[in-house]
């Protein structure tokens, strides 16, 4: 007589799952930390093709005054608020003011060295685009992408949507799947932003530029394809934060052990 | 209570351990090996003769701005400067059949190639202007290449301190189309803060690649033993990739 053997039941995050989440976590801390060291070297954002010192700046970062009375401060536009201690202007390894634009707290290395920055830029962009191609593969074939993070007609409701909202703001959270908005977060970040730093990264380069002229097109310039670099590593960092935000308001222990050990589903 | 101070320190120590991480001789190793990815990388989709993106006279930069040395000290550059480099010549010499002393004269005299190209500093910033002159590769052909040669030195005028600028390039940019040896800038003589009286346009690298006050090429078949054997002033001194197509 046959008997039905008890299967464990599978776990709530797959290994591949697991490995890729923290391997990339490590990942995109470095990538940002040292791509604000890069950003250091020149802290002004432009649109178009070229764009130096004469040319109209949308972003800056910058400090006035002098050694003693150093002020640091971020322009938008035509917006300007004073970021002294952060942003411009903050306290070097010696404890005193220096004018950089992101803190050593912030970057790596943890105080002015271009070469050193770009030599863990350059290295870990290769574990960032080989993580995420192999992950990717990876969930389409395990049915991953497909079973966790397709979004149905349903789902799509805006009264579903709302619904999700609103329980995000009661602190309710779904343990049995993924909601829409969680959903929206991860296919956003895995499929937008994620493919779109590689891409802008890789239309600044000079090479990339003669290899393929039309990924630069895309962008609309070599300095619109840095700016959408800036402005997508603000998105992750936003995303890591409201990430972060959530796995602490809805049981942290119990996220990131199953994070770790797979979890029950 | 940990408290603030605690924090303080406690964040302090973190940062310091991984700075010290960071900065690790061997860790430092490894990761310039994997960047040293990219160029393998970029060569195998790029095509040998593949051009960066050339512009109209309208996309130009109203302001190309400069950077590194802006003049030269040396006593024989400043000489010829000040007679606008009618005397000046440039040594090509190294792995070649015939060493050359090329005037600025012959260089124009030579076929010419003029391009707007971007300039695209390791900082960040991109200026887009007009470069003519001779390209690289007809330079090489009139010396003859022994066949050990594999890179091209330029030696140059200006020097930080004791360092003299110089740089490299393999022979595949060498014999680039876009690679000229420009006199003209913006359609007018190269101006003294930009590299007078040629400097290295190698379009598909970044701009420290782009030697300014170029005084001799000469072909060898290894940076070692050159300088820091790095092959250029900024890989020395600072780390820089030898490699800067990215």
């Amino acid at each position: 007589m046959m008997t039905q053997l008890p299967s464990s039941p599978p776990p709530r995050h797959r290994l591949s799952t697991r490995l890729w989440h923290w391997a990339n976590a490590v990942v995109v801390l470095v990538m940002v930390m040292s791509g604000l060291m890069i950003f250091n070297a020149h802290p002004r954002l432009y649109w178009g093709a070229y764009g130096a010192n004469a040319d109209p700046a949308w972003l800056e970062i910058g400090a006035t005054g002098d050694a003693q009375h150093l002020a640091g401060g971020l322009r938008i536009g035509s917006m300007s608020i004073g970021t002294t201690g952060l942003l411009g202007a903050s306290a070097g390894e010696d404890g005193a003011m220096q004018a950089i634009a992101f803190p050593g707290w912030a970057t790596i290395p943890g105080s002015y060295d271009l070469a050193l920055a770009r030599r863990w830029h350059l290295a870990f962009a290769w574990a960032l685009a080989v993580g995420l191609a192999v992950y990717v593969v990876r969930s389409l074939v395990n049915g991953h992408i497909w079973r966790d993070l397709h979004i149905s007609r349903a789902e799509w409701a805006p009264r579903h949507i709302w619904g999700d909202v609103r329980d995000h703001l009661r602190l309710r959270f779904d343990d049995a799947s993924y909601g829409v908005l969680q959903k929206l977060a991860y296919v956003g970040v895995l499929f937008v932003l994620l493919p779109a730093m590689i891409a802008s990264g890789l239309a600044m380069a000079p090479g990339m530029d003669a290899a393929a002229p039309w990924l630069v097109d895309l962008f609309g310039g070599r300095q619109s394809a840095r700016s959408v670099h800036f402005i997508g590593m603000a998105g992750l960092v936003g995303f890591v934060g409201l990430h972060l935000s959530m796995v602490l308001l809805s049981g942290p222990l119990r996220r990131v052990w199953a994070m770790i050990a797979g979890g029950r589903a | 209570m940990i408290g603030r101070r605690g924090v303080i320190l406690g964040g302090g120590l973190l940062l310091a351990g991984c700075d010290r991480l960071v900065r690790d001789p061997g860790v430092n190793d490894a990761l310039d090996r994997v960047a040293g990815l990219h160029q393998p990388g970029q060569r195998l989709i790029m095509g040998r003769d593949a051009l960066a993106q050339e512009f109209g006279a309208r996309q130009m930069s109203p302001d190309f701005r400069t950077n590194g040395n802006t003049d030269v000290e040396d006593a024989g550059w400043r000489a010829h400067a000040a007679e606008g480099f009618a005397r000046w010549t440039l040594r090509v010499d190294g792995l070649v059949h015939r060493s050359l002393d090329l005037s600025l004269a012959a260089l124009k005299a030579m076929t010419q190639r003029t391009q707007i190209t971007r300039h695209d500093c390791v900082e960040g910033w991109s200026a887009i202007g007009q470069w003519q002159g001779p390209q690289l590769g007809q330079v090489l052909a009139m010396a003859g290449m022994l066949p050990t040669a594999r890179y091209v030195v330029f030696h140059c005028a200006d020097r930080t301190g004791d360092a003299p600028y110089y740089e490299s390039i393999d022979l595949i940019d060498a014999f680039h189309p876009q690679t000229i040896l420009a006199w003209g800038m913006n359609g007018a003589v190269l101006p003294i803060e930009h590299g007078a009286p040629i400097r290295l346009r190698v379009e598909r690298q970044l701009g420290y690649k782009q030697a300014k006050y170029v005084m001799r090429v000469e072909l060898r078949d290894s940076l070692a033993g050159l300088y820091g054997g790095k092959g250029g002033y900024w890989e020395d001194v600072a780390g820089y990739q030898w490699y800067a197509g990215i």
